[in-house]
């Protein structure tokens, strides 16, 4: 069965297109992507030309929390969640209970995912078996079962040498190392970024020399294994230039930014809610210079992805004092909101350079399909609403917990509709189109 | 006949108009005024035969400390029982809280019994904020983590007052652990907004990031921090530091920031030496200094009972309340 979307703007930065064009979808592939393509037995969608038609978003940091931790997310809400957010796949977090370090937790993720049906989802397998920094996982194993890279993400990989072993080893499959970085003696007890905000609320301080020693050890390891290492939910500004310095040099460096990195700052310890739970996360909002220099890197091509770090956690686990919190916010659903309204329309960047972020870089990174429009290609496709006005509610997201900072928050842009291998999985009513 | 100048004429502030007591960067300086003047009236009623006043009576007070607490705790109970308030004393260990109920549950149960307020101590910055919210109690924060301890500043500057009249441009100075010092964090609060001269001290590992921002002068040079100096502050020094390799030993912390005599000599002849307590003696003070003329230790502890009626007091709606009644 064909489907025709015929009058919104496409950008597909690969095949270098950008303009009003149709996209012809037979099944669950695109077959063709041109101007005022003949109807010929398919469906029409018809689309205002204000809408956008994009490769589809893929979000590659995401905590699915299935197995072990249904209460803040299971695989299923958390792909409903993704879909509703514009993300037509995932790549998810190894720290599950028990942690996915071989093919029985990452068949089984495969499994839940297949009968959700919505947002594919990539497992990421564990360095370390139980990500306890020891031995490596049995990463031939993970690759098989579906795994498409591998990290200790939670912790950094414990010991330099783990991490050497770990690029060695996992470039034989060709999948890239994600590290958390981040020096766990400088972090020491730490809660929130080591600056004013900290200092004037009483909070334990991490610096941001805590995360730009893992980069930099990263980026190090990376040179001397030849291996592909990722530097997740980057930052510091140190970081970054760790990264620069890495790419000048042909090292095989890639980084991502939390849109929560570069929105906010530490001044939100205090205001609106003094010690909110809810803006603790680990690497911490920063100071408005390494916030100012994520935005930098973004504009200028330095960053690569754009990835949430999506970390449910339950209500109960949240409202409790500020330093017994566990760490992290729910990504999904912000995530393309803040991205348009903060980077697009302030004039940052231009919808090419997003479509890149959240689309052919995440795919590039992990190997995987996707990322182009290209005829043959799997039909993933984000439909957004650049324009679309867009109240965040927390007590509204699809994902299983509501933690989020930007509850209330009123935001230009958003996501009309997404595609999952030729079928529509998610419409916004808001954005009244029939896809 | 009202007459104009009656109405230019602000009526007098009569009660901190507020449900809580969270920390000093909420107070503006006519509050803290307030209280100051408020405790001058309380302090007599501690040297009179029957030190009872009535103002608080058939209120109930819950003292919950979840840290250990010898002198706040007992201070904060002499004041209650002085303005006939209902007082209850509940100390939990930190570590049964770990093994069993939340804060917030073990504040919504004690709220079901309907208290008027609650006096928090709490090991984690930000606790009494995380109450306010939940509970219609007035939460009075005795203490919380590192982050601020108003009473302590309250008593401290009422002290000061009471020798130099005023705290506007005296120079003081604070040395010890500031990092991990809740009453570092009040004190200049409080000291700023009135418009003292503070410097702060220590070694660079126990300075707070960005601390200038405070508004305060910062140094880890101990004889420029007290030159002149009418006012010194010192701060308590925990012993644990060294393990997180703040600073070497207790000796070599002495021999660089230790407050002895022949370095008093470098601030003012009338300078007073506080502490907050509990000290070290031979670490951050010397002994001869701690027992000496300059010392109004003791005076704090004295006055800390005045001040926190006053709290009390002006919390409960102050005079407003009286009339009401």
């Amino acid at each position: 069965m064909k489907k025709l979307l015929k009058g919104g703007r496409v950008i597909d930065p690969v095949n270098g297109i950008d303009g009003v064009h149709d996209v012809l979808l037979d099944g669950d592939r695109i077959e063709l992507v041109g101007r005022d393509l003949p109807v010929d037995g398919a469906t029409v969608v018809e689309l205002p030309s204000d809408l956008v038609v994009c490769p589809g978003f893929i979000d590659m940091h995401v905590h699915l929390r299935e197995p072990g931790q249904e209460h803040k997310e299971t695989v299923a809400t958390g792909v409903a969640s993704a879909v509703a957010g514009g993300f037509t796949a995932v790549a998810c977090m190894p720290n599950t209970v028990p942690v996915n370090d071989n093919a029985n937790v990452t068949l089984l993720i495969l499994a839940k995912a297949a009968e959700a049906a919505l947002a594919r989802v990539y497992p990421i397998g564990a360095v370390s078996k139980g990500s306890n920094g020891e031995l490596l996982a049995d990463m031939a194993e993970l690759k098989q079962a579906g795994c498409v890279a591998v990290t200790d993400d939670g912790h950094p990989v414990k010991t330099a040498l783990l991490l050497r072993r770990a690029l060695e080893y996992a470039g034989m499959f060709g999948m890239p190392v994600i590290e958390h970085c981040e020096d766990q003696t400088l972090k020491g007890d730490g809660v929130a970024h080591e600056g004013f905000y900290a200092a004037s609320l009483g909070l334990r301080g991490i610096p941001g020399a805590a995360e730009a020693l893992g980069a930099e050890r990263g980026v190090l390891l990376a040179e001397l294994t030849g291996s592909a290492f990722h530097v997740a939910h980057m930052s510091a500004r140190a970081s970054l230039r760790a990264v620069r310095k890495g790419k000048e040099a042909g090292v095989r460096v890639t980084c991502e930014v939390a849109p929560h990195h570069f929105t906010l700052t530490d001044e939100a310890l205090t205001a609106p809610i003094p010690y909110d739970t809810n803006v603790k996360m680990n690497p911490p909002l920063r100071e408005a210079a390494d916030r100012d220099a994520m935005l930098a890197g973004i504009a200028d091509g330095s960053v690569d992805a754009i990835a949430t770090d999506h970390a449910p956690h339950h209500y109960d686990e949240k409202h409790v004092e500020f330093d017994r919190a566990p760490f992290g916010i729910v990504g999904l659903e912000t995530a393309v909101s803040l991205s348009l309204d903060r980077l697009v329309h302030s004039g940052l960047v231009r919808l090419p350079r997003l479509v890149e972020l959240l689309s052919v870089n995440p795919a590039r990174i992990l190997g995987v399909q996707g990322g182009s429009l290209a005829p043959g290609e799997r039909a993933d496709i984000t439909v957004l609403a650049p324009d679309l006005k867009v109240t965040i509610q927390a007590s509204r997201l699809r994902s299983r917990s509501k933690n989020t900072p930007f509850d209330g928050w009123e935001l230009r842009g958003g996501v009309a509709a997404t595609i999952v291998g030729g079928r529509t999985v998610f419409v916004n009513p808001a954005a009244r189109v029939a896809v | 006949m009202t007459t104009a100048s009656d109405i230019e004429r602000k009526p007098p502030v009569t009660s901190l108009r507020r449900k809580d007591l969270l920390g000093i960067a909420d107070l503006s300086p006519d509050e803290i005024a307030l209280v100051l003047d408020t405790a001058e009236a309380m302090k007599e009623v501690g040297t009179r035969p029957i030190k009872k006043v009535p103002a608080l009576r058939g209120k109930t007070v819950v003292n919950l400390f979840f840290e250990p607490s010898t002198r706040t705790r007992t201070s904060f109970e002499i004041a209650e029982k002085r303005l006939s308030a209902d007082t209850l004393n509940i100390a939990i260990g930190t570590s049964s809280v770990v093994k069993g109920e939340t804060l917030a549950d073990t504040a919504l149960n004690l709220e079901a019994m309907s208290p008027d307020m609650i006096v928090l101590r709490h090991s984690s910055s930000g606790a009494c904020h995380l109450l306010s919210r939940i509970c219609r109690s007035a939460i009075i924060n005795a203490g919380d983590g590192m982050h601020e301890h108003p009473t302590q500043a309250l008593l401290d500057a009422f002290t000061i007052r009471e020798r130099k009249k005023q705290l506007a441009g005296l120079k003081v100075t604070i040395i010890g652990d500031l990092l991990h010092s809740r009453v570092l964090r009040s004190n200049i609060q409080l000291l700023t907004k009135m418009g003292a001269d503070v410097w702060v001290c220590g070694p660079p590992t126990l300075i707070p990031t960005d601390v200038r921002r405070f508004g305060v002068q910062a140094t880890s040079i101990v004889d420029e921090a007290i030159v002149d100096a009418d006012v010194i502050m010192l701060l308590r020094i925990q012993l644990e530091r060294m393990e997180g390799a703040f600073f070497p030993s207790q000796r070599e912390y002495f021999r660089v920031f230790g407050m002895t005599e022949s370095r008093l000599r470098l601030a003012k002849p009338d300078v007073m030496i506080m502490h907050p307590g509990p000290m070290n003696r031979g670490v951050e003070i010397a002994s001869e200094v701690a027992d000496g003329p300059y010392s109004v230790i003791l005076d704090q502890v004295a006055n800390g009972v005045a001040v926190r009626m006053a709290v009390l007091y002006l919390l409960s709606g102050g005079a407003e309340n009286e009339e009401a009644a």
